[in-house]
């Protein structure tokens, strides 16, 4: 089954566990400033939103690299950036709609999820499950549910 | 390790800036933050000094744990000497700020001397400058907010600032971070404005790492996170209810004071409840509440994020105050509902929206107000005094205009923003002023929780509940229950509060996991990740050593242990109503038990035997 990262914003609480896991991760340190995922607030609104990646099929990224650094992840369906061959020309970082592909300038590379290889981290951190891991062809499974329950055909069927 | 070993070292008055390494044999004795920033504030101000003078210092302090994914790991504290008590200040804030500062490569910064002129701190990771802040003086915190944003043109910095208040004198003044979360108690915001510092301003981009041993801290921590989730207090009350949880519970056991506490318990605390902050209004069917939100870190989030009904009369035309903003903890929803008899949820969340706006601790803030009415309704005040307000308990109206002037210094807010003490000294009612060592007593009486009367008396930052929480014991159960009622046996209870606490306010996690947590599940946090061998028992030791060292350092700024008191009204009156009815703090019965448990001689001095015991250094 292909899966993929799930949020629900309605759940988050901005405390930034992700943020820590991703960077964690990748970086080796808890660093937000590197984190692929990043938690915004819209202060006014008391919303808090989790923004990452969403693993587009027809990745702008993949087809905007003029060196084929971002390749398909056959297991996760990811787009993965390959280090060794990325040479950091931005190009991605122009092309993805969503600004999910992002430089670091720490080492020239371009940085963006990549599923943690089928185990996202931010998913396992994340304390209210406003970010979950699950089947891409349902993720609106647990909404559906919601509202099944909410159809009243008892009380039709009854009467 | 954990820690970064550098602070940053900032001559206001020379306007320079200097890294220094940590003091690694003080870190490893007092751990970080609270602890190891009174360390250095030891060895380096007079501990008789003005604290609004140039020789009072400002230190901004991290734990070891800040800036990781320990659960509540973003704390930092200030630490200085109290304009309002005149003893040792030390107040913790959670929001972003202080992960920021850890993630830009820095344990601590210190803040000496005054600067000519306003300027504000810009912290880049390493790159650090004093910048001018003219144009922000006079702005309160979101308007200093908004601008330092827009001038650096990233909205990724985290900012602490002073308000209005601060500028003008308040001495409850805090340090606002985050909008909404605050350095909140003694008037550290007082001092950083006494200084021209106007705001700190961090972007952090090198991470926190130096951890001893990754594998077993992320191991732990995750097992610790788990140990949050499943508890009541932390799983299900705090998420929900906020602090808010305790105000109908503190009103049942009769331990509520109420209108400058000649009562204890408020006929109205329902309708400024965490329940009632969920009740959708009649005007617009939402509730005040909108969503619980998180600290850095907190996998609690306890925070509360609320409007105001924009019907209300506090915010009409005033769309700037429509939107969400941080709605009220316990401890302001009593101070500015309960102790001044406003049963009004809108107004006080918009006089709580008003204290985060101008920095002032609404504890202090609420529990002045709450003197003055009780001053005014004696006729000692009329309104020629108070420039027209008709301070009479219970009115919502007298409140909001109290705070817009003291937020803004102007006429008889400043002298309600002098504090209680100051006040009722002035106009010959110094009983009234509901305060130990000048800071106001928070939301819960001692004659109703016998424990907190010991906490108030001998904290020392004057009255305040987080120095030991006995509450947790006394009313919650939490690590067991006493009666609180009864004072017997209190003396060992705070004293074990008191040392438990001072160590996690040393560590960068949040004193608020202790509802689930004891020692033992923050001990191995701290060990897997910092160098040396962190146990229950040397967290204890560390906590214990910190306390002599507060305690010392009052002692030498010249109070003695006749400061260790209660207001008369809570030693002389007896609870009119509730479970504790007839009952009055039972001070006296605590206390000379309680020096010696400390080893203290018995007019509360610390000994030398002591100072030698914790390696602690000699002062004044």
């Amino acid at each position: 089954m292909q899966k993929s990262l799930h949020i629900n914003p309605g759940k988050c609480t901005g405390c930034l566990q992700c943020e820590m896991a991703c960077s964690y991760e990748n970086e080796g340190l808890f660093n937000p400033a590197k984190s692929r995922i990043k938690v915004f607030t819209f202060h006014h609104e008391g919303r808090f939103v989790p923004y990452t990646c969403t693993q587009c099929d027809e990745a702008w990224c993949m087809q905007a690299c003029p060196v084929d650094a971002i390749v398909v992840n056959a297991a996760t369906g990811s787009k993965d950036v390959l280090d060794s061959v990325c040479v950091g020309c931005k190009v991605c970082t122009i092309a993805c709609p969503f600004g999910t592909v992002n430089y670091n300038v720490d080492t020239g590379k371009v940085i963006k999820c990549d599923l943690c290889g089928g185990d996202p981290k931010c998913a396992e951190a994340c304390p209210t499950e406003a970010i979950t891991y699950i089947d891409a062809g349902a993720t609106g499974l647990e909404r559906m549910r919601n509202w099944a329950a909410k159809t009243d055909t008892a009380k039709h069927t009854s009467s | 390790m954990a820690w970064t070993k550098k602070i940053l070292r900032v001559n206001l008055t020379e306007g320079k800036i200097q890294a220094e390494p940590l003091n690694m044999e003080w870190a490893r004795e007092y751990l970080g933050q609270r602890g190891l920033a009174t360390r250095y504030l030891v060895e380096e101000i007079d501990p008789r000094c003005d604290p609004l003078g140039p020789d009072n210092k400002l230190i901004m302090a991290t734990g070891p744990l800040t800036g990781t994914t320990a659960s509540t790991g973003g704390r930092y504290s200030v630490i200085t000497k109290s304009p309002l008590t005149g003893t040792v200040a030390c107040s913790n804030s959670g929001g972003f700020i202080g992960a920021e500062m850890k993630n830009a490569g820095w344990d601590m910064i210190i803040f000496e001397g005054k600067s000519p002129s306003p300027v504000y701190l810009y912290l880049e990771d390493e790159r650090a400058e004093l910048l001018p802040a003219e144009d922000l003086w006079g702005k309160s915190v979101w308007a200093t907010d908004e601008l330092i944003h827009k001038k650096h043109q990233d909205p990724l910095i985290r900012i602490a600032a002073v308000g209005r208040s601060a500028e003008a004198g308040c001495l409850y003044a805090c340090i606002v971070n985050d909008l909404h979360r605050a350095a909140g108690r003694s008037g550290v915001g007082t001092v950083m404005a006494s200084k021209n510092l106007k705001a700190v301003a961090v972007r952090g981009t090198r991470g926190v790492g130096n951890i001893k041993d990754p594998t077993r801290f992320m191991k732990v921590t995750a097992e610790q996170k788990q140990v949050l989730a499943e508890n009541a207090v932390t799983g299900q009350g705090l998420p929900s209810y906020g602090t808010q949880v305790l105000m109908n519970v503190i009103n049942e056991v009769g331990a509520l004071p109420t209108r400058n506490a000649r009562d204890v318990q408020f006929e109205d605390a329902n309708k400024i409840s965490g329940e009632a902050m969920h009740e959708p209004r009649k005007s617009d069917g939402k509730p005040n509440l909108t969503t619980n939100a998180a600290c850095f870190g907190c996998t609690i989030a306890c925070g509360r994020i609320s409007t105001v009904d924009q019907g209300h009369f506090t915010v009409k035309n005033k769309p700037e105050y429509w939107g969400n903003s941080g709605g009220l903890e316990y401890e302001a929803a009593w101070a500015m509902g309960t102790d001044t008899g406003v049963g009004d949820l809108d107004a006080v969340t918009y006089v709580n929206f008003l204290c985060n706006e101008d920095g002032m601790d609404p504890i202090s803030f609420g529990a002045t107000v709450a003197a003055a009415m009780e001053l005014y309704e004696m006729g000692v005040i009329d309104k020629e005094t108070t420039g027209g307000l008709e301070l009479k308990f219970g009115s919502a109206d007298a409140l909001a205009r109290a705070a817009e002037l003291v937020a803004r210094g102007e006429g008889f807010g400043k002298e309600l923003g002098l504090g209680s003490r100051r006040l009722c000294e002035k106009y010959g009612h110094p009983d009234l002023s509901m305060s130990v060592k000048g800071q106001e007593f928070p939301a819960y009486d001692p004659r109703g929780i016998q424990g907190m009367g010991l906490t108030y008396a001998t904290s020392n930052r004057g009255a305040c509940h987080l120095r030991s929480y006995t509450v947790s014991s006394e009313i919650l159960g939490i690590p067991e229950k006493t009666d609180p009622l009864v004072s017997e046996g209190k003396a060992a209870l705070v004293k074990a509060f008191q040392d438990a606490t001072a160590a996690v306010d040393s560590s960068g996690l949040c004193v608020f996991t202790t509802f689930a947590w004891t020692l033992e599940n923050i001990a191995p946090q701290i060990d897997a990740a910092c160098d040396g061998e962190w146990t229950t028992d040397t967290l204890v030791e560390v906590g214990e050593r910190i306390w002599n060292l507060e305690r010392d350092f009052n002692l030498a700024a010249g109070l003695t242990g006749a400061d260790d008191n209660l207001p008369k009204r809570l030693l002389k009156e007896a609870a009119k109503t509730g479970p504790a009815k007839g009952k009055v703090a039972e001070l006296d019965r605590m206390l000379p038990e309680y020096y010696e448990l400390r080893g203290w001689t018995p007019e509360g001095a610390v000994t030398p035997e002591i100072r030698e015991r914790f390696g602690l250094p000699s002062q004044g």
